[in-house]
């Protein structure tokens, strides 16, 4: 037996790709906690790898894409859910995950976000959303709380921001919750359960920057933010997603909408079959 | 030659040296997008509009797209607007960059030049930029910093001449010059404040018969940009040909009243020609490329190597004469592409080039090196072996490729 027997693998190290390995994330970042939770889930429900896609828009989620092992597109700003909404529809056995940013998502790439979620296109969106553009140096977006520090609002924010929950269950998505990355256990029940279930599901994941964004907030460090998830988190069931505040003393957590609906695909599958027959019966009289 | 004004040197890097100059050239609006490596632009700027150092609207976008339509809105209204962007950005902005030069607002952008997805890739080529030639926007590509610097006072002057009313950009290599610290000589405030002036307005003929203003404006009610099918569509088009025309002599004219007052000059403003006038062998290339090649030049001329080079500060409007007038005496031409049309056999550059060459009276061997897509470092030792090349190829008058990729790995 050789050293290299002797060392400990990591226990989901067959779903990250090692030679991607060291990531780019600052320290005490959150994405690490999300990729993780995602990674558990698609380990305890043993699916087949093969038929789990993974895409990603621009921002530092967005190189999840390019860690995980599993067959994965880095698409352009804001694209992510239509890029995932054509594999989707061009091969319906897989399941498709979208993990991006909050600016990515939310902003450039709102319209495709509210259309995806109207039409019940049966992808899974992990938003990870650390109010604020982490990757160009902190500017302000649609999820940065109001009177919030950014570079491009020294003074504070004035813009309202999104309620991403409020705005997926508006929309038509048949699952939304949302958690801190403190919650990581409820986190990944969460991931486990859209990824069996059919239709547009949104799980918005409330994540530390300590480098950028709580740098400029004063909120401290990495662990301090931890501390303050665990202080103003409150755990509800079926709350009503347009009360589910985001503020300092109160982060509104759980899961919002949890509903069935047939998916697009499935009913343009049933369409397409239906019309066919009917062709097919008038050709035949 | 006379400078009429003190300066003092700042170590800025070219984002930085672009948002101070925007922060002197009395800018109304400007809206963007944050995206790497321009952000430093719009965020030191919006650090001046944070602290009250400019009286400027600044507006953060949700993308690209809304961030050029917001400052073509303001023009329209007769106000004096910049934006910038790079790459994916500038790919999302390309309907409304036909749109802003179709309503003639002479918006002025910086273009941080980096490469076009897939696979993603934040380092510089000019891909992003080269595919927006044909939009009718003017474009200066810079090879320093303080030719940003210089070059986006001077683009205000161009963009909003009655002759012309273009958007421009101004066009600078990512990272190497974007992110690299340079000294950056800075004219006083009230100088360039001077020397860019107010925005003059044009009259024309509005709906009602008066002339107006070409602004929006209440009093003054005219519709911009409103349908025009085969009536009148293709009059307006060989207006914007006109005007890029007009364009050529404005940028001279404007370029040496600056040069006037600074005491720099980047050749005549459309074209820097490098130790040219006997050349036998030259290469032409934009951006900070051509600072490489003059030092390889350099050194080949002191071993009696008849070497040149030809930088392009303008590829809109492409200077035709002083290309051909350049290239004169030389023999063998080498253009350095740094984009790759696909199918096209060879760069657009090497393309134009090429156009411009083939009517002049001795017609030179032409060819075309694609290198540095992505960010690949050019180094002095690939610029020397294209002048071997090209020596070579005078030597024998054979060309034994006419499209090769230089420091690839093939």
């Amino acid at each position: 037996m050789n050293n290299k027997d002797l060392m400990l693998q990591h226990p989901l190290a067959k779903y990250l790709r090692q030679e991607r390995m060291p990531h780019i994330w600052c320290e005490g970042c959150g994405n690490g906690i999300l990729l993780n939770s995602f990674l558990e889930a698609l380990d305890e429900l043993q699916l087949d790898l093969d038929n789990i896609v993974v895409i990603s828009g621009i921002g530092c989620i967005g190189r999840a894409a390019g860690y995980v092992n599993v067959d994965s597109f880095h698409t352009t700003h804001g694209r992510a859910i239509p890029f995932a909404t054509g594999v989707k529809l061009a091969n319906p056995q897989l399941k498709v995950v979208v993990i991006s940013g909050d600016g990515d998502l939310f902003a450039i790439g709102g319209n495709h976000f509210i259309h995806a979620a109207r039409r019940n296109v049966d992808i899974k969106v992990i938003c990870a959303n650390n109010f604020n553009y982490g990757m160009t140096g902190g500017q302000y977006g649609p999820t940065t709380p109001l009177e919030a520090w950014t570079t491009t609002t020294p003074y504070g924010n004035i813009e309202h921001p999104f309620n991403l929950v409020h705005l997926a269950a508006a929309s038509g998505a048949v699952y939304a919750a949302r958690w801190t990355t403190l919650q990581v256990r409820r986190l990944k029940a969460s991931i486990k359960k859209a990824l069996q279930k059919e239709g547009f599901s949104l799980i918005e994941v409330i994540s530390p920057c300590p480098e950028i964004y709580d740098r400029y907030n004063k909120l401290g460090t990495a662990v301090e933010v931890m501390k303050w998830f665990k202080l103003v988190s409150e755990v509800h069931k079926a709350y009503d997603p347009a009360k589910a505040v985001i503020t300092k003393n109160r982060i509104i957590i759980g899961e919002f909408v949890d509903i069935e609906k047939p998916s697009y695909g499935r009913l343009l599958r049933e369409m397409t079959a239906q019309v066919k027959e009917d062709l097919e019966g008038e050709n035949t009289k | 030659m006379e400078i009429t004004q003190e300066q003092k040197a700042f170590a800025l890097n070219g984002d930085e040296a672009i948002a101070l100059a925007i922060k002197q050239s009395d800018v109304d609006v400007v809206a963007a997008y944050p995206i790497t490596p321009q952000t430093i632009i719009v965020e030191k700027f919006s650090e001046y509009v944070a602290d009250g150092e400019v009286d400027t609207e600044f507006v953060c976008t949700e993308s690209e797209h809304s961030a050029l339509t917001a400052c073509l809105a303001a023009s329209a209204t007769g106000v004096r607007t910049f934006t910038a962007s790079a790459s994916a950005g500038l790919a999302l902005m390309h309907e409304i960059l036909y749109v802003t030069a179709g309503c003639r607002a002479p918006v002025v952008m910086a273009v941080t030049n980096r490469a076009l997805s897939a696979p993603i890739n934040i380092h510089c080529d000019h891909s992003d930029s080269m595919v927006e030639r044909d939009s009718s926007w003017i474009q200066i590509y810079v090879e320093n910093s303080q030719e940003a610097y210089d070059s986006i006072i001077q683009a205000f002057r161009v963009a909003e001449h009655p002759d012309v009313l273009l958007p421009v950009m101004v066009c600078l290599d990512a990272f190497f010059l974007s992110h690299t610290l340079e000294n950056v000589q800075v004219l006083p405030d009230e100088t360039v404040q001077k020397f860019v002036g107010e925005r003059s307005i044009p009259l024309v003929t509005g709906h009602e018969g008066k002339n107006v203003p070409f602004k929006l404006d209440p009093a003054n009610p005219l519709t911009i940009g409103p349908l025009d099918l085969y009536d009148y569509y293709f009059e307006h088009k060989r207006q914007q040909e006109e005007a890029m025309q007009m364009a050529a002599s404005t940028i001279v004219q404007v370029h040496d009243e600056y040069g006037q007052l600074s005491g720099r000059r980047y050749g005549n403003g459309l074209v820097d020609a490098y130790r040219l006038e006997d050349a036998d062998i030259a290469t032409v290339c934009v951006g900070s490329t051509a600072g490489t090649t003059k030092s390889v030049v350099d050194t080949l001329r002191a071993k009696g190597v008849k070497a040149g080079l030809l930088r392009l500060r303008t590829f809109r409007p492409l200077p035709i004469a002083e290309i051909r007038n350049s290239l004169e005496t030389v023999e063998a031409v080498a253009v350095m592409d740094r984009s790759n049309s696909f199918g096209g056999n060879g760069g657009p550059i090497y393309h134009e080039i090429r156009h411009a060459l083939f009517d002049a009276q001795a017609r030179p061997h032409v060819v075309n090196y694609i290198y540095g897509l992505g960010g690949r470092d050019m180094p002095q030792s690939i610029i020397r072996n294209i002048y071997t090349d090209l020596q070579e190829i005078r030597e024998t008058g054979q060309v034994n490729s006419y499209v090769q990729f230089a420091g690839v790995r093939e």
